[in-house]
């Protein structure tokens, strides 16, 4: 469904990433894991078009999305929550989500997708009116997963989304991540700092490390792998 | 009517028209501000490219019709909408966007030199002299020359103020593309992950800021009936001054920030000085400055790690 074939990623003359290659099948949940500054995020950025990698190509569905501009690559139906959540602190969470579906002109179907959404998350739909400012950290990433699930998304890029959350929030955001794919077939490329938990949802994982990817294989191998268990799960 | 509450009234009257000018193209600098963060120095010329295109439009009509003045005032004014957008447009373009990456001040420099150019554009085009505008808007029976207080020009002005903000705000507010204006200016990398063509929206901003401030141009050489090359200078500082009032990026911020700035100065001359005519509204930009940067309404940037 996606291919990444050997991109280079520059932030100015500092080269992120160096060359990467990754590929994700349909209805699949991979994982990248990887330390801070590994370029995990400037992955997921050159996949949504936000960053233009040097060289190297990104394929999705067939098509060449290297050089397409984020809001075409949206429209193909890849998605992403971006590190940090990124809510718009000035909207209230019904226009947060409205903001989801903002490509979408099937009125009937996005109410129905804000059902469901306000279902997977009810804590949402008793906030509805309150501004996105105001959320706590668990709460806007809940919302931030629900905007990205609001344009209904064939393939959903989660950047991060344990960071900074309790345990037990972070437990109910990936039963619903493992939900989300189960019950609505999204591809889910996950990249996370906690290894641990991303590797016992996800069927494979690739490992970055300082723009390169080091190794690949059935996430359950992963988490048996020595030197993974040493770097990434603190075992 | 006591003389003295008729002059206090004529002074309200008076600020009020200058306030409404100033919001016209204080909207400009305020929506680009919030979209790009960027002060659009050469904003001001674009108002006053906005007189010239109705001076010239409106001028042949004027000689080569027989056409009632409102409607040469109509066709004017649409004229200069158009084609101050176009300028503002352009200027994005060739002038801004190759930049939107580079550290802000280059983009400074590069605004204020697209400010200089376009001066210097029409000072050749045209001449330094002030050229009479001749009013195409006739005056009201229902209001006296000397006896009203109010004059025609000072209501068109308002009224048509009152027009362009209400359209705005419901634009903003209620349309598809005010919503993706509203959320590049509140995350733009997120706006983009939403799928908002960011580029389209920059382009409506410096349409409709530009539009605004050619309206405010087209109003004010029919209220003062002159106009040169430099006109614009001064109102571009002054509806900036309005803007940083009121709290750059917000838009009620850069109208309340307008009036409070053509009130301040209209009472200011009327019972001061009028000498002093310019200097109150850059006493109020060093006020706020030091009191209150974040401006009137604006809101306090917390930057969130």
């Amino acid at each position: 469904m996606l291919k990444v074939d050997n991109i280079h990623t520059y932030y100015g003359n500092i080269q992120a990433l160096k060359g990467i290659s990754l590929d994700v099948e349909q209805g699949e949940i991979i994982t990248l894991i990887g330390a801070n500054g590994a370029g995990k995020s400037t992955t997921l950025m050159s996949i949504s078009g936000v960053e233009t990698p040097r060289s190297g190509s990104i394929i999705f569905d067939g098509q060449d999305i290297t050089h397409k501009s984020s809001h075409e690559i949206v429209s193909m139906g890849v998605c992403q929550v971006p590190e940090g959540r990124h809510i718009f602190p000035q909207l209230t969470i019904t226009e947060n989500l409205d903001m989801g579906a903002y490509l979408r002109n099937d009125k009937d179907e996005v109410k129905k997708d804000l059902e469901y959404v306000m279902d997977l998350f009810p804590i949402l739909a008793k906030r509805r009116h309150q501004s996105g400012g105001t959320l706590s950290g668990g709460e806007q990433q809940m919302l931030a997963i629900s905007r990205a699930l609001m344009a209904r998304p064939r393939l959903l890029l989660l950047d991060e989304p344990s960071l900074g959350l309790a345990p037990l929030i972070v437990q109910q955001i990936f039963e619903i991540i493992t939900r989300v794919n189960q019950e609505q077939g999204t591809t889910i490329f996950l990249v996370e700092q906690n290894a641990n938990m991303a590797l016992k949802i996800a069927h494979r994982g690739y490992v970055l490390q300082n723009g390169m990817i080091v190794k690949t294989d059935k996430a359950s191998a992963l988490m048996e792998d020595q030197e993974v268990r040493d770097a990434y799960l603190g075992v | 009517m006591n003389p003295d509450v008729k002059y206090f009234l004529q002074l309200v009257l008076s600020g009020l028209t200058k306030g409404s000018i100033y919001a016209l193209i204080a909207l400009g600098y305020t929506m680009v501000y919030g979209i790009i963060k960027l002060i659009n120095f050469a904003h001001g010329e674009i108002y006053m490219i906005g007189a010239f295109t109705a001076l010239i439009i409106g001028g042949v009509l004027q000689i080569t019709t027989e056409l009632s003045p409102l409607v040469i005032l109509g066709i004017s004014l649409v004229a200069a909408v158009f084609y101050s957008a176009a300028y503002g447009v352009t200027l994005e373009k060739i002038a801004y966007k190759p930049l939107r990456n580079a550290p802000r001040l280059t983009a400074l420099i590069s605004a204020i030199g697209m400010s200089l150019i376009l001066q210097n554009f029409v000072l050749l085009a045209q001449t330094s002299d002030f050229l009479p505008f001749r009013s195409m808007i006739p005056d009201f029976s229902f209001l006296i020359p000397g006896k009203s207080l109010l004059t025609t020009t000072q209501l068109v002005i308002m009224v048509t103020t009152f027009v362009v903000m209400l359209f705005l705000t419901l634009l903003i507010k209620f349309t598809r593309m005010g919503k993706a204006m509203r959320a590049t200016a509140q995350d733009k990398v997120m706006a983009q992950l939403v799928g908002i063509d960011i580029n389209r929206v920059i382009t409506f901003t410096f349409v409709i800021g530009s539009a605004t401030a050619a309206i405010g141009g087209v109003l004010i050489a029919n209220h003062t009936g002159q106009i040169n090359f430099y006109i614009g200078f001064l109102a571009g500082i002054k509806a900036f001054v309005a803007a940083v009032l009121g709290g750059i990026g917000s838009i009620p911020g850069a109208v309340l920030g307008s009036f409070v700035l053509g009130m301040t100065e209209s009472l200011g001359a009327g019972y001061i000085s009028s000498a002093y005519d310019n200097a109150f509204a850059f006493l109020i930009l060093i006020l706020i400055l030091i009191f209150k940067p974040s401006g009137l309404l604006g809101r306090n940037e917390v930057e969130k790690v």
